[in-house]
């Protein structure tokens, strides 16, 4: 033990801390929703308006709920990802949420981009969105037969999130 | 000469005065007042301590995010619900977690944040007095030798003006 002994391992601590602390994504802000009961809503479908969507419909399936919006940049990032899992059945039933959109913008991209979702619910205000403490689309939810939200994605769904998060959770919950 | 020279300030003047009624005009078309003073003043007053999640260091009272201005409003129709500042906190914080607020609530989880730079203080101040004790216990005073106080003495007499 020399004089140096002390600061050196201070410093080695704090560059520690550091590095842990600069690779932390500030932007993804833990959920307090995970593990509670999916707030409700009913709301209008963006494809069929007199038609109306709410979570309950959905009781006893496991499923995914994935807020989007046209004018959203990381969606198109995100999309081709849904799209390819969804041909390939790899997916639990997606109910889409447009978030804050135009009908005609919603129905637009979906034309253009593909539709892998079951449905689609039109939020145009962003109530739903708010309940469900969306702050950065894209977002997805996936909730449990019991209708509890078990995990959470901000921002876009990666392959590598979908292979090594979702997809086992929801071979989990599907049991 | 004179008589053009008023000319032109007359004629400034009224260019000022145009210019503030116009500046006037403008300024009451960029803040509207809203429509219930005592609502606005408490929503301001609670979002200014709740943190903005899309631009994160700005308060959700001064944001100019989508996100920020719909939970303003949201904020505004739990006010006039009747709800109160804590009721309305707990709704953010139910939704967003307890990263909105800025200042974060003393629970068990966060025990380390608020008592954190106390122990740090303590660890200072400890250390602190160890090392002057240890600094002091080093110190053994040793007396001058006679020879030693002479050239002392001389020393000081040849600085003294």
């Amino acid at each position: 033990m020399n004089r140096f002994t002390w600061p050196l391992i201070i410093f080695v601590a704090l560059v520690g801390l550091l590095a842990v602390g600069l690779n932390l994504n500030p932007r993804e802000v833990p959920s307090p929703l995970i593990g509670k009961p999916a707030p409700d809503f009913k709301v209008a479908q963006l494809k069929n308006p007199e038609a109306t969507f709410s979570p309950q419909e959905m009781r006893g399936k496991v499923w995914l709920l994935n807020v989007w919006a046209s004018w959203c940049v990381s969606c198109r990032e995100e999309h081709p990802v849904i799209v390819e899992y969804a041909r390939k059945g790899l997916l639990p039933p997606v109910v889409g949420l447009d978030y804050k959109d135009k009908r005609e913008d919603g129905l637009a991209w979906l034309s253009r981009f593909g539709d892998p979702y079951l449905l689609s619910a039109f939020d145009a205000d962003g109530r739903v969105g708010i309940d469900y403490g969306v702050y950065g689309v894209p977002e997805t939810y996936l909730i449990d037969k019991a209708g509890v939200i078990r995990f959470k994605q901000i921002g876009p769904i990666t392959p590598e999130v979908m292979e090594k998060k979702i997809l086992p959770l929801v071979k989990e919950l599907d049991k | 000469m004179k008589k053009k020279l008023k000319k032109f300030l007359r004629g400034g003047a009224a260019a000022l005065a145009a210019l503030m009624l116009a500046h006037a005009a403008l300024a009451k078309e960029a803040a509207p007042l809203a429509e219930d003073p005592a609502v606005e003043q408490r929503m301001v007053k609670i979002t200014e301590e709740l943190r903005c999640l899309v631009c994160q260091n700005e308060s959700l009272a001064g944001s100019q995010a989508d996100l920020a201005k719909d939970l303003r409003e949201e904020v505004r129709g739990l006010i006039k619900a009747g709800k109160s500042d804590d009721e309305v906190r707990e709704f953010l914080v139910s939704r967003y977690g307890d990263f909105v607020l800025y200042r974060p609530q003393v629970k068990p989880v966060t025990y380390l944040l608020w008592g954190g730079p106390f122990l740090l203080l303590i660890a200072g101040i400890v250390a602190l007095v160890r090392y002057l004790r240890r600094r002091n216990r080093q110190l053994t005073e040793t007396p001058l030798s006679e020879e030693e106080r002479q050239r002392a003495e001389a020393l000081l007499k040849d600085n003294r003006p």
